[in-house]
């Protein structure tokens, strides 16, 4: 029998070559978010991180692929947003990471941005092999509150 | 080929495939004898009292629905199809009042109509009667579980959602008069409660067309680093909104915390209690319809 | 069209109609500086009511034409921030830099003229 978990759910792939594909790949990670029970300002965070990490891709790699799908964790329910590129890839993946928003431009940006925005970040990369960027954000641990743009107020 | 009677008490080997095999013909059998066990199943129900809050025709539908899907779960082998239902099921009856107990009451039950059915089919051979339990159990506990642990969940989801209107209620954001808000805080602040603050000013920005808000923390006895996140962005984001936030009741104690976040302090007005923020923000928007008003258009070029 | 800029008066008026690829930042961007210099405005309305998202992009863009606008002696007001997306940028720590903000249209007009 099939058993509920950490199973992926509904997911969605978006090949990333323009800057055209990064407006579908976050109206994508908007909609699912919004699908999933996240609230207007957790999908914006989702869709604004998404917009951050497609611009990554295009910009460093050429091309790549977002893959969105919803998780679900005991009660948490949640969207998990996967960036892969086979682009040169980042040499050092901790500096990048490490470095403040003052003193970044371009990728490290793009990426300080993404992990303000979502619950976390992962980064998987190796000059010549291409980066991976696995990011999540889950319900309940975002901005909890009722839709207050589609209550009668 | 040779011709070979096997009376259906004897089967010749232990192994899944029979397990495959009997179960298939237990699914059979709970087909055939569907009708009869529906309303087995219902008499119980009513006999216990469950489901009061329904009416016997709508008993009926839902117990003819979920005995199908029941029965189809068994046979394939996956609960997706009877997942879907039960929430769907759940979001249906939550709010006309049942209780988890009655939805596990119910699920029971069932089970058991289902087993003793079984066991007076099978009752000649207790051999073949516990390879038939042993292909019935693990799959009925399954459904069991899942049927009740989907009511559970949309409970719990109805719940947070309950708890979020409660929060609403007790965060209010007042309008005091045109384009300025107070939003007076009362309580320990936790992060999920600054979130909620923080939706709440900016929609209340938005509706009111607030130029100012007074936030009032004097009711506040202390906010850890997080939290003091939250009010600095909720402050940055009232400002992208083209709204001026002053700071009421700041006690040492959190300016102190503020200062150790790395705040410049002078990036949000703080003023003694919220009368004199009101004041101030009224003083402010006062300058304003002045200058406007003294100004001399320009003229075109 | 996804931007129509109008002059009011001195000043420009730019509504976003719907959300922008990068390529389409960058021809705001330009037309922006080029139609400020052009009617020689004394300020700029950019109405991003419609606007899902603000990125770093966006507010890199927003701040490159307030520099140059500034420069020319012109004011630059962006309108029109949903709560989402004022949320989004100040969890992001996005700073609009030189460029002045207002609830809506009428009063991003109103701070132009006090």
């Amino acid at each position: 029998m099939t058993s509920r978990g950490h199973a992926a759910m509904n997911e969605i792939r978006v090949p990333i070559a323009s800057d055209a594909d990064a407006v579908t790949a976050r109206q994508h990670g908007r909609e699912a978010a919004l699908r999933i029970g996240l609230s207007r300002s957790e999908a914006t965070f989702v869709a604004t991180a998404i917009s951050e990490i497609a611009r990554n891709v295009t910009t460093h790699a050429g091309s790549g692929e977002i893959v969105i799908h919803e998780v679900r964790d005991g009660e948490r329910v949640g969207i998990v947003v996967i960036a892969h590129d086979e682009g040169p890839g980042i040499a050092d993946v901790g500096a990048v990471l490490a470095s403040d928003y003052a003193s970044t431009a371009g990728l490290g940006l793009g990426l300080w941005g993404a992990r303000q925005l979502m619950d976390d970040l992962e980064i998987t990369s190796e000059p010549g092999k291409g980066t991976t960027v696995t990011m999540r954000k889950w319900s309940g641990m975002g901005v909890l509150g009722i839709d207050l743009d589609n209550h009668g107020s | 080929m040779t011709d070979q009677l096997t009376p259906p008490a004897q089967a010749p080997a232990e192994g899944p495939e029979i397990d495959a095999e009997l179960l298939r013909e237990l699914v059979a059998h709970l087909r055939q004898a569907g009708t009869a066990l529906r309303e087995e199943w219902t008499r119980r129900i009513t006999e216990a009292q469950l489901l009061s809050v329904m009416t016997p025709d709508e008993i009926f539908s839902e117990v003819t629905a979920v005995y199908d899907n029941y029965v189809d779960a068994l046979e394939s082998g996956s609960v997706e199809a009877l997942e879907a239902y039960a929430k769907n099921l759940s979001e249906r009856i939550i709010p006309r009042g049942v209780e988890t107990h009655e939805v596990l009451g119910v699920v029971l039950l069932l089970r058991d109509v289902l087993a003793r059915s079984l066991f007076e089919k099978y009752q000649d051979d207790r051999a073949l009667l516990n390879r038939v339990l042993d292909a019935y159990e693990p799959a009925a506990n399954r459904i069991a579980v899942t049927v009740s642990v989907s009511f559970v969940e949309e409970r719990e989801r109805v719940i947070r959602q309950q708890q979020v209107a409660i929060r609403e209620l007790s965060t209010p954001v007042l309008k005091v008069r045109d384009q300025l808000l107070i939003l007076p805080i009362i309580g320990a602040l936790d992060t999920a409660r600054a979130r909620q603050l923080t939706e709440q000013l900016l929609h209340g920005i938005r509706e009111n067309r607030a130029k100012f808000v007074v936030i009032d923390i004097t009711g506040v006895p202390a906010i850890d680093m997080q939290v003091a996140n939250h009010l600095v962005q909720a402050v940055r984001a009232s400002g992208l909104m083209g709204a001026r936030v002053i700071i009421t009741g700041l006690s040492a104690e959190i300016a102190q915390t503020l200062v150790n976040i790395g705040l410049d302090l002078s990036m949000m007005q703080s003023v003694g209690d919220l009368q004199g923020g009101i004041e101030e923000a009224e003083r402010q928007l006062r300058y304003a319809v002045t200058r406007t008003g003294d100004e001399p258009r320009n003229g075109e070029s | 069209m996804t931007v129509s800029i109008l002059k009011q008066r001195e000043y420009l008026i730019a509504s976003i109609q719907s959300n922008l690829t990068d390529t389409e930042v960058v021809a705001l961007r330009d037309a922006l500086i080029a139609e400020v210099i052009r009617h020689r405005a004394r300020g700029v309305i950019v109405d991003v009511a419609l606007l899902d998202v603000i990125d770093s992009f966006v507010s890199r863009s927003l701040t490159t034409v307030a520099r140059t606008n500034r420069m020319r002696g012109a004011r630059t007001v962006v309108v029109g921030i949903q709560p989402a997306v004022a949320a989004a940028m100040s969890q992001f720590g996005l700073q609009l830099d030189g460029i002045e903000t207002a609830l809506d249209l009428e009063a991003g007009l109103e701070l132009l003229d006090a």
